[in-house]
């Protein structure tokens, strides 16, 4: 190996590490808060990326549809609760919220289906389809079952990925997609070109990272999401809804897998299936920290772009192989530090 | 039609099938057999020990490729690659369980949906196993000489196979390693407190699902006679789990129902879906997560449970009957040192929560340990039984160093523990619960439950347990699940369940809360009666009245130090008690 090759390898590692860090850190959250391992984080990927490209092509993306049928369907979950609550009032925030708002988006995704010289408002309209995805799942899915167990809350986190992959084949068909980077810049130091676009990704991970450790390590609000995860009642008693704590987790979740997903879309392609092998690399990096603690899970995720990185220089066959098994490395050196810990789940 | 008489019905109807079904329907038969056995390993693992496993299909991959790789590769016989296969993967289920079973809950999960994509690209890679095209022409399996090669010829060995492992499980769950396997999932604690080595069982029903697991992979290799890595991979691995928890995971032929109702469910899919709607291909997956979803609202504990309710309960269970008694611990001398506690210390971060405190406990006495609340009783109450590690400070328990011991090391030496919240498995019978404080007093293993070989140790343990119920009082509620009993009932279920360890020394936490008048006082000749047996005990408690007339000496505990020590009647005089107390001056007083 030159020394030109090992620093493509690293820049590659970085920047793909920088993806895999933010998927982490959107799992790290929505553990934290919810007790759900949340599966489906990468399908919000796929849908970004492949809305994103869809628009690309002058068409309006199915998701929008899929959008506008979720938020009905909350929208008739609701509005019968707060019919039978006798709470008519109610009725004209969950219509705005959930009909208006998706309604509002079409609009726009069908006018930015009309500009595709305009990549900004492309990918605002795609951030604004994919995001409201986490609150509607959330609360289609898991609100119900909030108070189950980890591992029921996990079935339909798995049952979930299925139903938004199945989907996801359903709108973009099984081909793959790519869309423009957002700038063609590219910076030569010596033999390595750093296009503008890993620069992109880089940056923008930093920029996530550190705000929400800031938001959950050092704000009190922060704090009190952290709290609904460790005991529900006892958050609801200080005034803290276990409801909103999650919907809010999951509306993150999906804004950070929505960024991520234009972030990369430009320099690899992405299938309808693609999201779900780059989140379980999330999730590597996410058990790295425990799945407790956004720094570490950050450099954890980092650490598996590396991997990767080389791996598929010297033993490509083996590359997914050698990156999912580095989790074994890392549990053991888990359970010879951590002190026994019993979840007794009641 | 009662509950016994459906089994039975149903049994008869998997022995007809064959006679009955056409060849594909026989196939799907033989696929649901397979995919019981390892979902039985589920049912074990995650819905009875609460563990959750995604890499079920790795361990059938790797017992199908270990059987395909040495028959066609070496010529040898598959009875022999049995062996091989489950050898291997006991290997790696030590490892794996070694290295996961200590940490939390969720490292397990993520932990295997990791290796279980991680095997699947070394199937896909490896040269040896074919790559992805996989490997064919695998021998099917002989019986007398007889090759055993179309559907029909498989259906009867799969299903014996199938309903042996069934029986065996149920076996091993209703036996006193079962009922410990039914405590890891939400009673750890209580678990370890009557000597269970909560990692070591983990780790065991770990091995046992993987060896399931591995056991499905071999028939299926033998009778598809092809391996490649797809029904391995992370997908199936999460079908298993899918079918054990749709099924219902805490019960044994929740296993066959789950197995059932996803193959059925997938394979009606892919016959119904193009009939209404066009490029059906697409939505198969899509209908499938909604049913799941959908199903996982509906019937939360699993289809099983769902039916079950709907048949009428069998015959009530007749009490265990009379058996030969349990050895006893020798009684220790009337002025024997029980407990020495000597500076014991224990912090919380900022909080000190035991300081320096010492005090002592004589055979044939109770001694009562007070304090308002958050004094540290029940911290001290920990360090005593080994739930916590003390900072500094020496517990000697009859002359023994005991305070660097795991509570089950503390519990073999003769101490029993009660909780100060009732410590019980609510969806176990009172019976259960009581015979699982015996744990250490049996002696049946795995495979002796498993072949109900243990039936003369058992017999033993639940007559032991059925005296020290009707000692307690609670003979009428033998069979009541212990959760539907009252607060004052659970804590009984506790004291009995400690009494069934044979204890020389008793830790009661809080027994008389939310007692009623009557029962305090019932309670009470009870613990006179086990100190006349020649048991020690240490009480926390804060009824005044209940202490007071009951023990023999109090320590009395304020902010984590020794605040007075002596017999009641000084301690009920003792200004500084009576300043700690604040409000409780009129009670104690009186």
């Amino acid at each position: 190996m030159t020394i030109d090759i090992a620093l493509w390898l690293t820049q590659d590692a970085i920047t793909n590490g920088a993806v895999y860090a933010l998927l982490a850190l959107a799992l790290v959250l929505v553990y934290t808060v919810t007790r759900v391992i949340f599966v489906p984080q990468g399908e919000f990927i796929s849908f970004a990326a492949l809305s994103l490209a869809t628009l690309q092509a002058g068409k309006v993306p199915g998701t929008v549809y899929l959008l506008m049928a979720g938020g009905a369907l909350v929208a008739l979950i609701d509005g019968v609760a707060a019919i039978r609550a006798a709470q008519p009032r109610r009725l004209i925030g969950i219509v705005i919220l959930n009909i208006g708002l998706p309604a509002a988006v079409a609009g726009a995704a069908s006018l930015a289906a009309l500009r595709p010289d305009n990549l900004w408002l492309q990918m605002l309209v795609t951030l604004a389809i994919v995001t409201p995805f986490g609150p509607i799942i959330y609360r289609l899915a898991f609100q119900p079952l909030a108070g189950m167990s980890v591992l029921v809350l996990l079935i339909i986190a798995v049952a979930v990925h299925y139903l938004l992959t199945g989907l996801g084949l359903v709108f973009f068909g099984g081909e793959g997609l790519r869309s423009p980077p957002l700038s063609d810049f590219s910076l030569h130091v010596g033999v390595l070109n750093i296009t503008a676009q890993s620069l992109w990704v880089i940056f923008s991970s930093i920029v996530l990272i550190f705000t929400l450790w800031l938001l959950f390590e050092h704000t009190l609000y922060g704090k009190a999401l952290r709290a609904t995860a460790i005991n529900r009642v006892g958050a609801r008693l200080v005034g803290i809804s276990a409801a909103f704590a999650g919907s809010l987790s999951f509306t993150l979740a999906a804004l950070i897998g929505a960024i991520a997903g234009i972030l990369i879309s430009p320099i690899t392609t992405i299938y309808y299936d693609t999201g779900f092998i780059i989140s379980l690399k999330g999730f590597v990096g996410a058990i790295i920290g425990g799945m407790v603690s956004y720094p570490v899970a950050a450099a954890g995720a980092l650490l598996v772009g590396f991997l990767e990185s080389f791996s598929s220089f010297w033993w490509s066959a083996f590359k997914e192989s050698i990156v999912f098994t580095l989790i074994i490395p890392v549990l053991l050196w888990r359970s010879l530090t951590a002190r026994h810990v019993d979840e007794e789940e009641e | 039609m009662s509950r016994h008489v459906a089994g039975l019905a149903a049994l008869g109807l998997l022995v007809a099938a064959p006679f009955l079904l056409s060849e594909f329907h026989i196939a799907l038969m033989n696929y649901i057999g397979l995919a019981s056995i390892v979902t039985l390993g589920l049912v074990l693992l995650t819905g009875v020990g609460g563990l959750t496993s995604f890499g079920q299909a790795a361990f059938v991959g790797i017992g199908a490729y270990t059987s395909a790789v040495l028959t066609t590769s070496y010529g040898i016989s598959p009875w022999l690659t049995l062996p091989a296969g489950l050898a291997l993967i006991a290997v790696i289920a030590l490892f794996l369980g070694s290295i996961t079973m200590r940490l939390s809950g969720h490292f397990l999960p993520l932990g295997t949906i990791a290796w279980g994509i991680a095997i699947y690209f070394v199937f896909g890679n490896l040269e040896m196993l074919g790559k992805y095209s996989g490997i064919a022409e695998i021998p099917p399996l002989h019986l007398f000489d007889k090759p055993l090669s179309d559907g029909r010829e498989v259906y009867y060995p799969i299903w014996l196979v199938a309903v042996s492992l069934l029986f065996a499980v149920r076996n091993l769950l209703d036996s006193r390693i079962g009922r410990a396997i039914r405590a890891l999932k939400s009673r750890g604690t209580m678990a370890e407190s009557v000597g269970v080595d909560t990692s070591r069982l983990k780790i065991i029903i770990f091995l046992l699902a993987a060896l399931l697991a591995g056991t499905s992979g071999w028939l299926y290799a033998h009778f598809m006679r092809y391996v490649n890595p797809t029904p391995f991979n992370i997908n199936s691995g999460i079908d298993y789990l899918f079918m054990a928890v749709i099924g219902g995971s805490s019960h044994v032929w929740g296993a066959v129902v789950g197995a059932g109702v996803l193959t059925l469910l997938k394979e009606w899919l892919k016959d119904i879906l193009p009939k209404l709607i066009e490029h059906s291909g697409n939505y198969e997956i899509v209908v499938f997560g909604l049913l799941i979803v959908l199903l996982m609202h509906r019937t939360r504990d699993g289809l099983l449970p769902f039916l079950v309710r709907l048949l009428p309960a069998g015959e009530h269970p007749k009490p265990p009957a009379a058996a030969e008694s349990l050895p006893e611990r020798p009684r220790p001398a009337n002025c024997e040192r029980m407990l020495d506690v000597c500076q014991a210390n224990k912090r919380f971060e900022a909080l000190a929560a035991v300081r320096d405190l010492s005090f002592e406990l004589d055979a044939g006495e109770i001694l009562g340990l007070i304090g308002p609340n958050g004094a540290g009783k029940t911290t001290m109450f920990n360090l005593i039984s080994g739930v916590l590690p003390a900072d500094s400070g020496e517990i000697r328990f009859r002359g023994e160093r005991i305070d660097r011991l795991p509570a089950r090391e503390i519990a073999r030496r003769g101490v029993a523990r009660t909780f100060q919240h009732a410590n019980i498995l609510p969806g176990m019978t009172v019976l259960d619960n009581v015979a699982l404080g015996a744990h250490l007093r049996g002696s049946g293993g795995v495979i002796s439950a498993s072949l109900r070989l243990d039936r003369a140790d058992e017999a033993r343990l639940l007559w032991e347990a059925r005296m020290r119920i009707e000692q307690v009082g609670l003979a009428a509620h033998m069979f009541d699940l212990a959760g539907n009993l009252s607060l004052g009932s659970q804590r009984a279920v506790e004291i009995a369940r400690a009494m069934c360890a044979d204890p020389v020394l008793l830790l009661l936490d809080e027994p008389a809360a939310g007692l009623r008048h009557l029962e305090k006082q019932k309670l009470a000749a009870l613990l006179r009666d086990l100190r006349g047996s020649g048991i020690s005990i240490l009480l926390v408690e804060h009824d005044m009245d209940f202490v007071m007339g009951l023990v023999d000496r109090v320590v009395v505990m304020n902010f984590g130090e020794k605040l007075s020590e002596g017999v009641p009647q000084q301690i009920q005089r003792d200004p500084m008690v009576i300043e700690a107390y604040l409000g409780g001056v009129n009670e104690l007083v009186a």
